[in-house]
């Protein structure tokens, strides 16, 4: 907490933040790269939709979406991934 | 990814694949997340605004290259690579934003409000700033001028407020304390 204020409302989202600041850090893209991915993924956001800015999600697109510009993380495998982890059973600590 | 997507779980789907690539070290995110949580912040600014308050110097090297000058009190890094301070006088109120996304002086305000990211702002402080400081609270005579720098790729803009009418009174550290996260983005007058 910082000037009186969470920094992030959910875990998930330091993670994601913490994610793409030290990958920039290690140089695997600079953050005007990322930069550029989340401009585009709030302008398409802002052009489609309505109602509570899901400022994390966009984030995390951007995150995503650098990193498979630069061989990284293709986006099939992170769907693999995903459903993978959807299907664990329950209980499991997020 | 539809909006029914948990987001955690795709955090964490993402995380567990940097890691397995060697990508990514998860105990270097718990580390930007506590420098996050506890010593980037506006308390930094705050240090800044109530130097360049007590020392006419310091005020004149901070408008003259931001980024050196903070570099005094041992601030610098992401986000704060190229910062331009801006100063509130008799004449002219500042107001900052960044109408593309949420580019902000991480060095010395941490990180953003949500506010600040939301279209809402960054759209009405460009088109209309006087109403939307005047919903924040700040009514300006209505001669002042207004400016709104807008972050780009390469700069970062903190607003040096106006200090309080009693500044003369209190010390450099009692100053730190009343500047504010909201007054060195512009949308308060102390």
């Amino acid at each position: 907490m910082v000037n009186g204020e969470v920094v992030f409302d959910a875990p998930w989202q330091g993670r994601v933040f913490g994610m793409a600041k030290s990958l920039a850090d290690a140089g695997l893209y600079t953050w005007d790269e990322f930069r550029a991915c989340l401009i585009a993924e709030v302008a398409r956001w802002e052009a489609q939709s309505q109602g509570e800015y899901p400022y994390y999600e966009l984030f995390l697109g951007a995150l995503e979406e650098v990193l498979a510009q630069k061989g990284a993380v293709e986006p099939a495998q992170l769907i693999a991934r995903f459903e993978a982890f959807q299907s664990r059973p329950h209980g499991h600590d997020h | 990814m539809t909006e029914t997507v948990p987001q955690a779980l795709r955090a964490e789907a993402l995380e567990s694949l940097l890691v397995e690539k060697g990508l990514l070290d998860p105990a270097t995110v718990d580390q930007v997340i506590v420098q996050y949580n506890e010593r980037v912040g506006p308390m930094n600014g705050a240090r800044v605004v109530a130097k360049a308050w007590t020392n006419p110097e310091f005020r004149k090297r901070l408008l003259a290259d931001g980024t050196s000058a903070i570099a005094e009190l041992d601030l610098e890094g992401a986000q704060t690579e190229k910062l331009v301070v801006v100063e509130n006088t008799s004449d002219v109120h500042n107001l900052v934003v960044c109408t593309l996304c949420s580019c902000y002086p991480w060095a010395v305000l941490g990180l953003p409000p949500k506010w600040y990211k939301d279209p809402a702002y960054r759209s009405r402080v460009v088109r209309e700033p006087r109403r939307v400081l005047e919903e924040f609270g700040v009514a300006l005579a209505a001669d002042k001028a207004i400016r709104v720098w807008d972050s780009s790729a390469e700069v970062r803009y903190m607003v040096l407020p106006e200090p309080p009418a009693d500044a003369g009174s209190l010390s450099e550290a009692a100053l730190a304390k009343r500047a504010t996260r909201d007054s060195m983005i512009g949308v308060e007058i102390l």
